[in-house]
């Protein structure tokens, strides 16, 4: 069942939400950047590279993005869940 | 026994009678057919039994599962609700006609999990609701936007769901042998007996049985390919070699004279249709049939490589519309992706917030195993294709070639009548081969290409249950329960649902044996339409507590009527705004609508103090969540 949860101060509340929103905000930057400036635009003059075999642009966007969207969502669930605790927001549901 | 045991076990015996059925193949000299029909019967038996097993009349289970399902299977049943026919049969072949512009779905089907983890999944789940249209409707007030929700979730569901029931039908009558009509309704019987038991519950479990199939039917051909041709295991890895090669193996045969001579065969032809189609009397049959040789023949005249490149045309970025395309296109795909509602449900599933943030995360994870290795399939085919076939005697095909042949996917026309085959006598019908004839091409037994048939029965299907669930509960939550009639009993309401099942499902089916051409490319819209009608909406109204119903309900109307129009004046009337492809519609939708939604609601009255307090509150997650009445339920005892 739910446990008593301690209310929040208002400026516990501002500085949880602060940090939830500097962290969406650098994900999302990344985000960008890799998809649509090294995935996309960037992508032509990046061939020229060679990283593991592959031409570096066409392997971003077949795998380096996606690898990099997969490590983003982890750190951010992590880093999330982490917080909460740290800030006492338990909603747990007992097993 | 815990989940994990259950489904590790149930894992272990899959692949277990896999073997086994290989080992009786072998022994007992089964014909292929057999083969299929073992797989297809094995199949649908797991999905119905967890249908009957998880069965349920709770309000609770039967639409969030009774929020109990542990983020990884979330994230392995969102996995397969998210791929469908199309992810596991046709992208890779998609990816190995198109080169890098294809790659936009590779990103574009991924990254809008980022999206989804940052802006609405948590927040949905702490906003405790059943649908996508029930939080617009709590979140804005009044039937208005429910309603609208429901149109947009119908809309980008139906056609989505019919490609599922004719990729169902297709598999089938590929591997089977019945005929396709008939197909499509054994799959529905699969996939009806889920959703109609046991709502989210069964669907839930059951889309966790078929992550499993689907994911190591295909990786298995590919992964054993790599290893006979790198000895390493791993095509993710190899496959970058796989690209310099088939590189330099195209350059060369750009420059051999037997390549360059096919060609001119080709556009030789192609002028002397364009000559016969010049003639006015020409019927609109014949008229037909000649514009498609006409297309067949332009394809294999058209150069691999551009003059004195060392760059083949596959690995070539565009530049210009192109790159523009391709950005909006990804960009579509993936604000599409956050804004799917048979997807977005699904983190109302989870026991709570923290559960639905790993749980994207685990679900990316689970998608990107597939996405990851598609490009690696095309890379391989294409190989096959240019060390494997081209060059060997039209009298001593490859045996992929062969064995693949009869199913209509690709020909091999000998044009110069020389008896030797060159690239330009490789007629490719259906991209689907890619996936389809790996196992051949790896050399593996017929069995595996068994796996691979139960693999993409598992895609359609799983995918058609979620949809299929999200549009009857549209109907039968949003439409009758919420707007309709509120006093209607619980029994009342789930016996609908179970009727809209059955009746969705049917008209489903029925539309799908007309196999229409413009499904495929619906689908494609379906992405566009859900970016520019939820994801505006979704986002302003979990952020931005400013926003009303006035401002929702018009920036649903303008992104959705921007994007339908663009759709439908660049697809039938050669409109166009800035050279922008028809699938990527979505890219002027999507911000008119955020715009919209932020004008209307300035101007019009703010919502009230309590909820504009409640968009605030769902930023700390509590137990049970904010809106919803009622506490998490435990997991269920299995």
């Amino acid at each position: 069942m739910p446990m008593a949860q301690p209310q929040l101060t208002p400026e516990q509340r501002e500085s949880y939400w602060k940090y939830n929103i500097r962290l969406t905000v650098i994900l999302l930057v990344i985000w960008f950047l890799v998809a649509y400036v090294f995935g996309g635009v960037l992508a032509g003059d990046l061939n020229q590279i060679v990283f593991l075999g592959f031409p570096l642009g066409y392997y971003i966007a077949a795998q380096g993005a996606l690898i990099v969207f997969v490590i983003e969502i982890a750190v951010y669930a992590r880093l999330m869940n982490k917080k909460d605790i740290e800030y006492g927001i338990r909603e747990e549901a007992v097993r | 026994m815990s989940l994990r045991k259950v489904f590790g076990l149930y894992t272990i015996s899959f692949i277990g009678v896999t073997i086994l059925i290989g080992v009786a193949q072998e022994v007992f000299n089964l014909p292929n057919r057999w083969v299929g029909w073992i797989f297809m019967g094995l199949s649908l038996g797991i999905y119905v039994v967890i249908g009957i097993v998880t069965r349920t009349s709770e309000a609770d289970q039967y639409y969030v599962a009774g929020r109990g399902v542990p983020a990884v299977f979330n994230g392995m049943a969102t996995g397969s609700d998210w791929m469908s026919a199309a992810s596991f049969i046709s992208m890779a072949g998609a990816l190995s006609a198109q080169g890098f512009s294809g790659l936009a779905y590779v990103m574009g089907w991924t990254g809008g999990y980022l999206l989804l983890a940052v802006f609405l999944g948590p927040y949905l789940r702490q906003f405790g609701r059943y649908t996508i249209p029930d939080f617009l409707g709590a979140r804005f007030g009044g039937h208005a936007p429910r309603i609208v929700g429901v149109v947009a979730a119908i809309l980008a569901s139906f056609t989505y769901l019919i490609a599922q029931v004719t990729g169902v039908g297709l598999i089938v009558s590929r591997f089977v042998g019945l005929d396709f009509h008939i197909g499509v309704f054994v799959g529905l019987i699969g996939v009806l007996f889920c959703s109609v038991l046991g709502g989210m519950r069964s669907v839930t479990w059951t889309q966790v049985a078929q992550y499993i199939i689907l994911i190591l039917s295909y990786l298995v051909p590919v992964v054993v390919l790599s290893f006979k041709l790198f000895s390493v295991p791993v095509p993710q890895l190899t496959y970058g070699q796989l690209l310099q090669r088939n590189n330099a193996r195209v350059i060369e045969l750009a420059r051999d004279p037997a390549n360059v001579a096919t060609r001119e065969a080709w556009a030789a032809e192609s002028r002397q249709i364009a000559e016969r189609l010049k003639d006015p009397a020409l019927p609109a049959a014949e008229k037909a049939k000649l514009t498609d040789q006409k297309k067949t023949a332009d394809a294999q005249a058209k150069p691999l490589v551009a003059k004195d490149s060392t760059l083949e045309n596959y690995l070539k970025v565009p530049g210009g519309t192109g790159m523009w395309n391709f950005l909006a296109l990804t960009f579509c795909l993936m604000v599409g992706t956050a804004g799917l509602p048979h997807i977005l449900t699904r983190y109302y599933t989870t026991p709570s917030v923290r559960q639905a943030r790993t749980s994207v995360a685990w679900s990316l994870f689970f998608i990107f195993l597939l996405y990851f290795t598609a490009p690696a399939y095309a890379a391989f085919a294409r190989n096959a294709v240019f060390s494997n076939l081209v060059g060997s005697n039209m009298s001593d095909l490859p045996r992929w070639v062969t064995l693949w042949g009869p199913a209509g996917l690709f020909s091999v026309v000998d044009k110069l009548g020389d008896g030797v085959v060159q690239l330009g006598d490789f007629v490719v019908k259906s991209t689907d081969f890619v996936v389809l004839a790996t196992p051949e091409i790896a050399g593996l037994p017929f069995v595996i290409t068994g796996l691979v048939m139960a693999g993409g029965l598992a895609a359609a299907l799983s995918t058609a249950d979620g949809l299929l669930l999200t549009i009857a509960n549209a109907i039968s939550h949003d439409l009758y329960y919420n707007v309709i009639n509120p006093k209607a009993s619980l029994m009342k309401r789930l016996t609908i649902t179970k009727v809209l099942l059955i009746v969705t499902a049917l008209i489903a089916a029925f539309t799908a044996t007309f196999r229409l051409a413009i499904i495929v490319e619906l689908v494609a819209w379906a992405f566009s339409l859900a970016a520019a009608s939820f994801f505006p909406a979704l986002v302003m109204g979990i952020w931005w507590k400013r926003a009303n119903k006035a401002g929702a309900l018009a920036g649903m109307v303008v992104g959705l009527s921007i994007t339908l129009f663009y759709m439908i004046g660049s697809r039938f009337f050669g409109m166009t705004w800035f050279g922008t492809a028809t699938v990527a519609s979505g890219v002027f939708g999507i911000p008119l609508g955020f715009v919209t939604i932020w004008i209307v609601s300035i101007l019009t009255e703010a919502p009230s103090k309590e909820m504009q307090d409640l968009v605030v509150e769902i930023r700390y997650p509590k137990s049970g969540g904010v809106a919803a009445p009622g506490a998490v339920s435990p997991v269920p005892a299995r």
